[in-house]
Order: structure tokens, then C-alpha cells, then sequence
């Protein structure tokens, strides 16, 4: 599904990822774990096109296409997602007008009719009660004066309802408390499917046990170092970066 | 936000069109002839003549007013026609009598001037060039007593309540563009509700200019008698041409005791072409009297349009606890400029105001907020929430911000908030992320910014701000 091959992006002149290579199979869960700096987060910003990153060398296809060809909203509307680390506020924009608009952009993108109103309400309504988020939150501007948990179960939120195929979920679990962790963990969870994938980015083994990983990769200083099944995230969580 | 959009920069003003009418057109110039002739051609009372030409002879000591931030070469107002009028018939009575191509240019509009076509809820003064052609649900309204009708007419059919109020919220030495409108003024629509009547329509007045170097004087008056309320919007188009065209109004509003007056306007007049080429010029006096206790006046203003303008809604707030209100979004896309805002004179005791504008500057813009908050010594308790708010979109635009406040009691209450931001790139890259286009994105979170005053608009205005401003933005990314 995802091939990412010897990439190497700089910002500001900056090299920040240094030849990182990784495959990731259909249905498969892949966690990346690493110290602050390491490139993680580069990372998801390249792969959902983010301009200020230069791709210097490597090549990255998704589903047998040229990725780095692509527009950001291309990369949405073929499947990718990001769960954004710091997910931006958008005054006077109702949560609900957002993701109508761009469900309706990815159903477009398929040739297939838009929701109305009445369709998308009912839709975003089984998935908050799924997900056991206030309905009030639809109403409410894009992430404006959310607490930081609200904006991370948003963010999932968002996700089920358009449905990618590869989600990268960049430090979800960051500043969650346990109980909003299992909701986002829930809703990564019933999600699973053979045909979709995600990359779980995290600084904490702890999400990791509610979100199994088929796969753990360490990334250390712009390249993956090691890889793994799940059992090495907890050798992580003992003995840290420091070996690395 | 490098994203390839030029080619929407080229994106046709939608109303540019002319329409081939047999109009009669003065000869251009401005001199006692003409203002003569302009008060014959309306079959004007003697006072109303001596006043114009009193209002012209102030004029011309005038200097035409350069503080504002503005650039644009001198005006020859000698150079331009203060009239043009279709030769069809002046008064029609009903809209078999109208000119079909004048008929089918607010079709073209999207203002039918059939009744059963309208918006429901919604009579419409429509003015072409100089003239008012049609107003529509007269009678109906006639029946809970509003009058709502051209400002001729008014002059003829009502000249009792044109004489004691006409130039009373705008004296016609105001100001320079005050003086000249006062001289040359032709059309406009003029309302009067009576006390205690809620005007059960919205009214409005779609202003269009379509003849050539000529310019638009329109003149509007509104009487909201004790008790009653009305709400009234303004729309504004004009052909795409290559020269500059003036126009230059004067609005008076009067509030009586416990009467609200809401003003709205989306002025969308041909802002020019990319290089800046054509486009009106649009300098306007609209000024609020609050008179009486607890009246209120509010303003809503859409401003996308006109290669230049120069305006300021005001309050003048006499009585006690009244209230006045203005809420602006300006857009300057291209090489647009805009100076506006408005002005709060507290005069009455415990008299509050709200100021909320918000401009949006893209491609070569440039927007200016001007406000004055004026709390004189015996307006006890006033008080004044502003908040001016602007958005940059790109590197070659400009937004400017000019607050003056004056407070001469020391019971009043000020708040002053102001921003200015960049559209964000994060904003973009977040909505981009979502699967939405750029100039979706950018759409989005622009009417996002200035929600606070499009939900200040009747509902079906709101609609149309929106996508006004939609279209206004484009090619304002790349």
C-alpha cells in the first residue's frame, strides 16, 4: 500500500529526514517510536504534502501512485489522513460545515453523489455516539477553544467519518488522560479492517496497549535504526533512546 | 499555498454587462444649468432648487478630502454626466410600462421586478443610473401605512416629510461629497414608517449603473416613526468598463423613540480589472440620527466591490439608551482600496455602540479600518465594545487600522480589541489535509472570519455574502 524509499526531506536547508525506508502492507498497524527530533513528525507532514518540506531524494507510492506528485487534497481524496499533532483552530467555521464539505470533496473525488445535510447528520451522529463524543461539538467552530483532549477525539473522529485507507495518527496520545486515550483507542480499533492501514507515531509504549501494532520501528536522527514486533516497544519503555 | 490559481484571477466580474437602452444624458460638466436642469427634469419645489444650488455654492469652496488612505488621480468633475435617465417611460405604473431591456437587465440581476418572482418578504426599489424605474409592493405596504417609494416621488407626493428632513442627519455642507450629492442628487428610495408599525418586509434598493461616464448621486431617507422598525438593504452593480465612474451617495437614517432602523448593504460594484484598470469610485455619506430614547440603528456592510472606497456609516446617538451598531466586512482583492469604517457620537446618557469590522486584504489590496468613538461630556454611563479584525492573504497586500477615540465623560465604558493575521498556512494545509481545494480552503475560512457579520443580515443576504465572497476571493491564492 505505502512504500516509502530512501527519503530524504529538508526544511530550511535543514536535513531532517535522512534516508527513512518503510513498507507498509494492507491491514496492517505500524508504530513508529522515537526520541523528540528524530523526524516522526516530518514524516506524516511529507507524506500528507505538507510544502515547507523539500524531498530532496527517495520516492514514496501509495496504492501504486506517485505520492509526492500529488496536492495535498489529492493525497486526502486517495485515502491518506492525518491526526494532526497540534490540530489548528478555524474561527467561525462549524465543525460539522467542515467535514460535510470534505466528505463531500473525497465523494466528488470518486464520482459519487454528495451528502445532504440531513444524510451527514445522521451519519456524524452514529459515530459520535459510537465514539462517545457530545454532539455539541459538531456545532462548534473547528477545534476553537477546545481543550486539548477534544481536539485529539476530533481528530478520530474525523477519521471515521471519511473513512481513509491510511491513517497517520501523529502523537494522538499526547495530553490524553487514560479515558480519552481509550476513545481514541476505540476508535482506531474498530477500524481495523484488511484493507486499511495506519502508522501510529508516539513517544509512550502506553498507547500501544490498547492500539497492538503488527509492527514497531525506532527512528532515530532520520532514519529507522530498528524494527520489530510489538514486544520491542516494551523493551523501549524499559531501557529508552539512550542504546540507539 | 503555492498552488497554480492564477488562472482564476482572470475570473469575470458576473455583472459586467451593458445594457442598450435610449437613455437621455446630460452633457458633462457641472455648472447652475445643470443642477437646473436636473430639478426641472424631477418637477422640483422652488426650496428644493434654492437648496441645491445653495449646497453647490459651498461645494465649490470645498477641497476634495486627501486624508484618507487612498491613491488615485485627481477627478475632473467636469469630465463626467450628473445625468442619465432611459427615454422610456419616467413613472411607470405597472410593469408592462417598463422598458423590456431594463426589465431584463434585473432579471439578468437576479432581481425579477415581477412580484410573485421576488424573494418573498422582500420589495425592491430598483434605480437605474439616475432614475428609480420601479418599486414593488407598494400597495401592500401602503396598507399598514410605510411608505416606500423614490426619493422624486417622495419629493412630489410627500414634500412636508422631505422638506423637514432631508439634509437634517447630513447637512449638505458636511463635506465635500456631502455638497455635491446635495447639488446633483437624482434618485435614491425613500422610506417612512409610521409609529408603532414593524415593516413587514425587508425593503431594499438595488442600485445600478449602467451608462457611461456618468456618474451615480443617489440620495436615501428613512423615517422610522416611534415604535416602529424597519430593515432595509442596499444592493449595488455596475458594467465593466475601462474608465473610473463616481459614484458618490449620501444615506440619512432618523430613529425616533424606541424605533430600530437596520441598514444593510452588499455593494459589489465593478472593482476594476487586475492591473487596476476601471472600476468605480465610491465615496458615500451614510449617517444615523438616533433621536429619540432607546431608538437603535444598526449597520451591516458588505463591501467587495468599487476600485475605491471612502465611507463610514455613523450613529449619531442623541437619545438616552440608544444604541447604535456597525458591522463590516470589507474585501480588497487585486488592486482594490478601501477606507472605511465608522463613527459613534454618544451624546445621550447610558447610549452604547458596537463596532465590529473585519477586512480582508488579498492580491495588491489595500484596507484600511477609520473609526471614531466620541463620548461627549454629558453622555453619562456610554459604552463602546469595537473589535477590528484583519486577514492578509499573501505578500503584496495591506491592512491598516485607524481607531480615534475621544471620551469626555469619565463614566464611560471602552473596550478596544484589534488582530491582524495571516491567512494561516496551517489553516490551509489543515483543510487541504481534509481533501478540500485551496481556494475551497481559503473560501471557507474566510467567511469563517467574518461570521460575525454575515449572521448580522437578513438570512437571504447572508447566502449571498457568502458566495459573493467566495467569488470576490477568487484567484487570491497563487
Amino acid at each position: 500500500m505505502l512504500e516509502v524509499k530512501n527519503l530524504h526531506v529538508q526544511v530550511d536547508d535543514k536535513e531532517i529526514l535522512k534516508g527513512m525506508n518503510i513498507t507498509v502492507a494492507p491491514g496492517e498497524v505500524h508504530s513508529i517510536m522515537g526520541p523528540n527530533g528524530s523526524g516522526k513528525s516530518t514524516l506524516a507532514q511529507v507524506l500528507a504534502g505538507k510544502e515547507a518540506y523539500e524531498v530532496t531524494e527517495g520516492e514514496v507510492t501509495f496504492q501504486g501512485k506517485d505520492l509526492l506528485d500529488l496536492e495535498p487534497e489529492e493525497r486526502a481524496c486517495e485515502g491518506i489522513f492525518l491526526a494532526f499533532q497540534y490540530p489548528v483552530e478555524i474561527p467561525g467555521v462549524a465543525n460539522t460545515y467542515l467535514l460535510r464539505e470534505a466528505l463531500n470533496a473525497k465523494r466528488e473525488y470518486r464520482d459519487e453523489k454528495p451528502l445532504k445535510h440531513v444524510e451527514f447528520g445522521k451519519l456524524a451522529r452514529e459515530k459520535m455516539k459510537a465514539l462517545g463524543i457530545d454532539e455539541d461539538l459538531l456545532k462548534r467552530s473547528v477545534n476553537t477553544g477546545f481543550s486539548g483532549g477534544e481536539k485529539k477525539r476530533n481528530e478520530i473522529f474525523q477519521m471515521q467519518i471519511l473513512e481513509p485507507t491510511l491513517a497517520v495518527l501523529d502523537e494522538t496520545d499526547s495530553g490524553l488522560d487514560i479515558d480519552a486515550l481509550k476513545i481514541v483507542a476505540n476508535g482506531v480499533n474498530s477500524m481495523r479492517d484488511s484493507g486499511r492501514s495506519f502508522i501510529v507515531i508516539t513517544h509512550y509504549q502506553r498507547l500501544l496497549n490498547y492500539i497492538v501494532p503488527d509492527f514497531v520501528h525506532v527512528m532515530v536522527d532520520g532514519k529507522i535504526v530498528r524494527s520489530g514486533g510489538k514486544e520491542l516497544a516494551h523493551e523501549l519503555e524499559e531501557k529508552g533512546y539512550a542504546g540507539f | 499555498m503555492s498552488v497554480d490559481l492564477e488562472k482564476l484571477a482572470q475570473e469575470e466580474y458576473k455583472y459586467g454587462f451593458v445594457t442598450d437602452v435610449e437613455q437621455e444624458i446630460a452633457p458633462k460638466g457641472l455648472n447652475e444649468d445643470i443642477i437646473r436642469m436636473i430639478s426641472s427634469k424631477k418637477n422640483e419645489p422652488e426650496w428644493l432648487l434654492e437648496w441645491r444650488l445653495g449646497a453647490y455654492e459651498r461645494w465649490k469652496k470645498m477641497k476634495e478630502p486627501r486624508w484618507a488612505f487612498l491613491r488615485y488621480p485627481e477627478i475632473d468633475f467636469n469630465d463626467i454626466s450628473y445625468y442619465a435617465a432611459p427615454k422610456s417611460n419616467p413613472r411607470p405604473k405597472s410593469l408592462d410600462e417598463i422598458d423590456p431591456e431594463i426589465k431584463e437587465t434585473y432579471d439578468k440581476l437576479g432581481i425579477p421586478l415581477e412580484e410573485q418572482k421576488m424573494l418573498a418578504g422582500v420589495a425592491v426599489d430598483a434605480v437605474f443610473d439616475s432614475v428609480s424605474v420601479f418599486t414593488t409592493f407598494k400597495e401592500k405596504l401602503a396598507e399598514e401605512g410605510v411608505i416606500f417609494c423614490s426619493i422624486s416621488e417622495a419629493v412630489e407626493e410627500y414634500p412636508d416629510f422631505v422638506r423637514k428632513y432631508l439634509g437634517s442627519v447630513v447637512p449638505r455642507g458636511d463635506n465635500f461629497y456631502a455638497a455635491l450629492n446635495s447639488a446633483v442628487f437624482t434618485d435614491g428610495s425613500f422610506v417612512y414608517i409610521p409609529k408603532g408599525v414593524r415593516c413587514p418586509m425587508e425593503l431594499s434598493t438595488y442600485f445600478r449603473i449602467n451608462a457611461e461616464n456618468t456618474g451615480q448621486f443617489e440620495r436615501t431617507l428613512i423615517i422610522a416613526e416611534e415604535g416602529s422598525y424597519v430593515s432595509y438593504l442596499e444592493g449595488c452593480t455596475a458594467p465593466q468598463r475601462d474608465q473610473n465612474q463616481l459614484h458618490a451617495a449620501v444615506v440619512e437614517l432618523i430613529a425616533h423613540n424606541d424605533a430600530t432602523i437596520k441598514y444593510s448593504t452588499i455593494q459589489n460594484w465593478y472593482p476594476g480589472d487586475k492591473q487596476g484598470k476601471g472600476g468605480i469610485y465610491n465615496f458615500v455619506t451614510k449617517r444615523g440620527r438616533c433621536v429619540g430614547r432607546s431608538s437603535r440603528i444598526s449597520w451591516t456592510q458588505v463591501e467587495t466591490g468599487s476600485a475605491i472606497t471612502w465611507k463610514y456609516p455613523s450613529c449619531v446617538l442623541e437619545g438616552d439608551n440608544s444604541v447604535g451598531e456597525f458591522y463590516s466586512v470589507a474585501l480588497t482583492n487585486r488592486c482594490q482600496q478601501a477606507d472605511t469604517g465608522t463613527k459613534m457620537v454618544h451624546v445621550g446618557k447610558n447610549t452604547s455602540s458596537t463596532i465590529i469590522s473585519k477586512g480582508i486584504s488579498a492580491g495588491e489590496g489595500q484596507n484600511v479600518y477609520r473609526g471614531l468613538v466620541e463620548i461627549g461630556k454629558n453622555a453619562e454611563k456610554a459604552r463602546n465594545y469595537t473589535q477590528c479584525d484583519s486577514m492578509l492573504i499573501g505578500d503584496r497586500c495591506g491592512a491598516h487600522t485607524f481607531p480615534y477615540i475621544e471620551v469626555r465623560n469619565s463614566t464611560a465604558h471602552m473596550e478596544h480589541e484589534a488582530s491582524t493575521s495571516k491567512i494561516g498556512e496551517d489553516q490551509m494545509f489543515y483543510c487541504r489535509q481534509r481533501g478540500l481545494s485551496a481556494e475551497d480552503a481559503v473560501s471557507l475560512i474566510v467567511n469563517g472570519f467574518c461570521k460575525e457579520v454575515f449572521k448580522e443580515l437578513p438570512f437571504e443576504f447572508a447566502v449571498e455574502a457568502e458566495k459573493l465572497l467566495s467569488v470576490s476571493l477568487e484567484g487570491s491564492v497563487g
